[in-house]
């Protein structure tokens, strides 16, 4: 695949929880291939706009597109089945459900032969987890939680993973663990739009980034161009 | 009395069987959707009505019933939760609750229009019949119902370990946030649950119509007693709801046995107070 080709494209979007309005005239694109930062303090909105891309809320305009065709409204499951994943915020693993069960869940939407294939990769990839297949999820460390949550993700075949705050609550050495997979992935060709508070990490991987303040776009552009300007700095990544 | 005591162990295990497999539904339905089904009693109702009606009308078996009675009240219940309670709840879950009362009392108004108030039962030419199990009598279709409620339960829980939807719907219960992200449509999860719950109903009404009457209030009795189950094995449990309907069903039969038959329930809420005041979250309940 060519890799600028633009998988997703967002123009003008609006979207809130019903009358009330959270964001406004938001723009912004994904390309095949690219990590894009995703920043913003407490509030900005990243979350509603990870809702509304995902088919949990519905935008009051502007338009979502996905591999060209506009999905803004369309529903969840067939937003998962196009390829577009999100690993939520907080992980929303099954804990009462087995390692083994969490991961089959994750490719709800493929066929039974692509659902062993992927769990064969996903296990070669995350080996600790095919040692655990078998035991409750909830029974997992942190770390390991989000892991599952990860590899669960990568069931479902996505061409673009969407990480909600992926470190949140990790060790300092969990968080490096989980930046040099975020790097891993991104070499082997997956796009990712990472939305996260380790700023100068998440900054040294992304290709773009943008920030969210107070619900609409504050900044677009290279992480460069985002460090060289001491205001942003100041105002929105506090480094 | 040490002589009446295994029949009436025997007797109250038919019972529970049967309170086990209503509770199974009443549990699921919670477990998922964490509403309470009021119109699970006018549901049952329903059902045993639809097996009077099939064997009146066209000669069913209520047994040869099930392959009807079950798939229809799977769909019924689909498109309640579906297209009525679904959407009633608007978020709120005092709204689902008026809905299924609301669903309950035009069953039940309907019912005790069309069938009036009396009450009905069928007449094969097995009811009658009475088994030797080891020195006490038992009617014969009291003891298939035992072993049909049993054998429902089993399946539902291999169901719900073992099949895609069965995982889907443990999923959906524990973390519907994290069911959406990974493309599984909860709206139609719920819906599945409570059709599953109501098909629970199908096969008691199925296993019931041979040896108990049937009127438009007859869903009460046996859903207080189901309500009772579901709390007392802890809301939601699967184990608990077996465990509990057949522990109920043995008191039950006690109780009438020691105190005479119109006291048999006291004995029941006796260990339901008790199970409340030492043990809140029922037998086999997680804590909140």
């Amino acid at each position: 695949m060519n890799r600028a080709e633009p998988l997703l494209e967002i123009n003008g979007l609006a979207s809130g929880y019903g009358p009330i309005g959270i964001l406004r005239a938001i723009t912004l694109s994904v390309r095949a291939g690219e990590i894009v930062a995703l920043l913003g303090s407490n509030g900005a909105g990243k979350s509603t706009l990870i809702r509304t891309l995902c088919g949990l809320l519905t935008p009051s305009a502007g338009s979502i597109c996905w591999l060209g065709r506009d999905i803004a409204g369309a529903s969840s499951q067939s937003i998962v089945a196009a390829g577009l994943v999100q690993v939520p915020e907080g992980r929303r693993i099954f804990p009462n459900l087995s390692v083994q069960d969490n991961l089959l869940l994750g490719s709800y939407r493929r066929g039974r032969a692509a659902r062993q294939a992927n769990l064969a990769a996903v296990i070669e990839r995350f080996p600790r987890l095919g040692e655990r297949a078998r035991q409750a999820a909830g029974t997992l460390s942190g770390g390991e939680q989000q892991m599952l949550a990860i590899a669960r993700a990568l069931m479902a075949e996505p061409r673009l993973l969407i990480l909600d705050e992926p470190s949140l609550g990790l060790s300092p050495k969990m968080v490096d663990t989980l930046f040099e997979l975020i790097s891993q992935l991104h070499r082997q060709g997956l796009a990712i739009l990472l939305v996260e508070q380790h700023v100068a990490q998440s900054l040294a991987l992304a290709s773009r980034a943008y920030v969210l303040e107070n619900g609409a776009m504050a900044f677009s552009g290279t992480p460069a161009q985002l460090l060289a300007s001491d205001q942003l700095r100041r105002a929105y990544l506090g480094v | 009395m040490s002589a009446a005591l295994w029949p009436a162990l025997l007797n109250g295990l038919t019972m529970g069987a049967i309170y086990a497999l209503i509770a199974l539904g009443l549990t699921l339905i919670y477990g998922v959707l964490h509403i309470i089904n009021f119109a699970h009693g006018s549901l049952l109702m329903l059902a045993m009505y639809g097996v009077l009606l099939l064997f009146e009308r066209t000669g069913t078996d209520p047994y040869l019933a099930l392959i009807v009675m079950v798939p229809a009240m799977f769909v019924l219940g689909y498109g309640l939760q579906r297209f009525i309670i679904g959407p009633a709840r608007h978020g709120r879950d005092e709204n689902t609750i008026l809905a299924t009362l609301g669903i309950s009392i035009v069953i039940e108004n309907l019912a005790a229009w069309y069938f009036k108030s009396d009450t009905h039962q069928i007449a094969t030419a097995y009811g009658d019949t009475m088994v030797d199990l080891a020195g006490a009598l038992i009617a014969l279709p009291r003891l298939l119902a035992l072993a049909g409620a049993m054998v429902s339960c089993a399946l539902l829980a291999l169901f719900i370990r073992h099949s895609d939807t069965g995982r889907a719907i443990r999923a959906v219960a524990r973390e519907p946030e994290g069911a959406r992200a990974v493309g599984i449509d909860v709206a139609h999860v719920f819906a599945v649950s409570f059709g599953i719950g109501l098909a629970c109903l199908g096969a008691a009404a199925c296993f019931l119509l041979p040896a108990f009457y049937v009127s438009p209030m007859v869903g009460h009795s046996f859903v207080l007693l189901a309500f009772t189950v579901v709390v007392l094995g802890g809301m939601g449990s699967f184990t608990g709801s077996l465990v509990g309907g057949l522990l109920i069903g043995i008191v039950e039969s006690l109780g009438g046995l020691l105190l005479g038959e119109s006291l048999g329930q006291i004995g029941v809420f006796i260990v339901f107070v008790g199970v409340l005041l030492f043990r809140p979250t029922g037998l086999f309940g997680h804590h909140a």
